[in-house]
């Protein structure tokens, strides 16, 4: 079973682990994202989240698929924000459920690293004297 | 042909807009539109990557761009 969401407003992780829970689980791995304070010693005020919903979406549940035949995941929820979210906020939410612990620490490693890559949402890190696209530029 | 581009990111800012109408010719593939945009806007040739998305699948350069396809520009991603 698949959760995805793209959400505007503030992310709950237990919405995820509470879908992912089942009965014949052994482990359920969450891991939830959140805005750090700084890059490379520059404070970070804020994180500004977009993303092409629909691709996105379809690009998640590709993940997800991929995840279920992979891994044996039972369940599994993928949550991600867009906007503006300041320090210590969450933009991303990802929880798995596996029969046994090793596949979901696995499977959610995948699904986050994945996410990364090929899910089109995108980031612009602001700080008090400008604004940066991440991983925009080499 | 006239085709409609959608951006995101930082090709939203290279555009200044979101949307913009684009002229191809019939037959060009996305090759083709990568190089003309990159002739008109050479902010994108400076990019860790440039990918497209047709109808909301990525789609290699050898794609054959349609009349009424949607195309979005997808420059490097950075969710999570």
């Amino acid at each position: 079973m698949i959760d995805i969401q793209i959400k505007e407003n503030t992310l709950i992780p237990l919405d995820c682990e509470n879908f992912v829970f089942d009965d014949s689980a052994g482990g359920t791995v969450v891991f939830v994202g959140t805005v750090r304070n700084q890059t490379k010693g520059k404070p970070v005020i804020s994180l500004e989240f977009e993303a092409y919903k629909p691709m996105a979406i379809k690009e998640m549940q590709k993940i997800a698929k991929v995840a279920i035949e992979k891994f044996q995941v039972l369940k599994i929820s993928m949550h991600h924000r867009v906007g503006v979210l300041k320090v210590g906020e969450i933009p991303i939410v990802i929880a798995v459920s596996t029969p046994h612990r090793k596949a979901a620490f696995k499977a959610c490693e995948f699904a986050i690293n994945t996410l990364k890559e090929t899910v089109p949402i995108w980031k612009k890190e602001i700080f008090e004297n400008g604004e940066v696209w991440v991983a925009a530029h080499p | 042909m006239k085709i409609r581009l959608l951006a995101f990111g930082i090709a939203k800012d290279i555009f200044n807009q979101s949307e913009l109408d684009f002229e191809i010719s019939l037959g060009n593939s996305i090759s083709h539109l990568k190089q003309k945009l990159i002739e008109q806007y050479p902010e994108f040739s400076k990019l860790q990557s440039l990918k497209f998305a047709i109808n909301e699948d990525y789609q290699g350069d050898d794609y054959v761009i349609k009349q009424n396809d949607e195309v979005v520009i997808i420059p490097p991603v950075s969710g999570g």
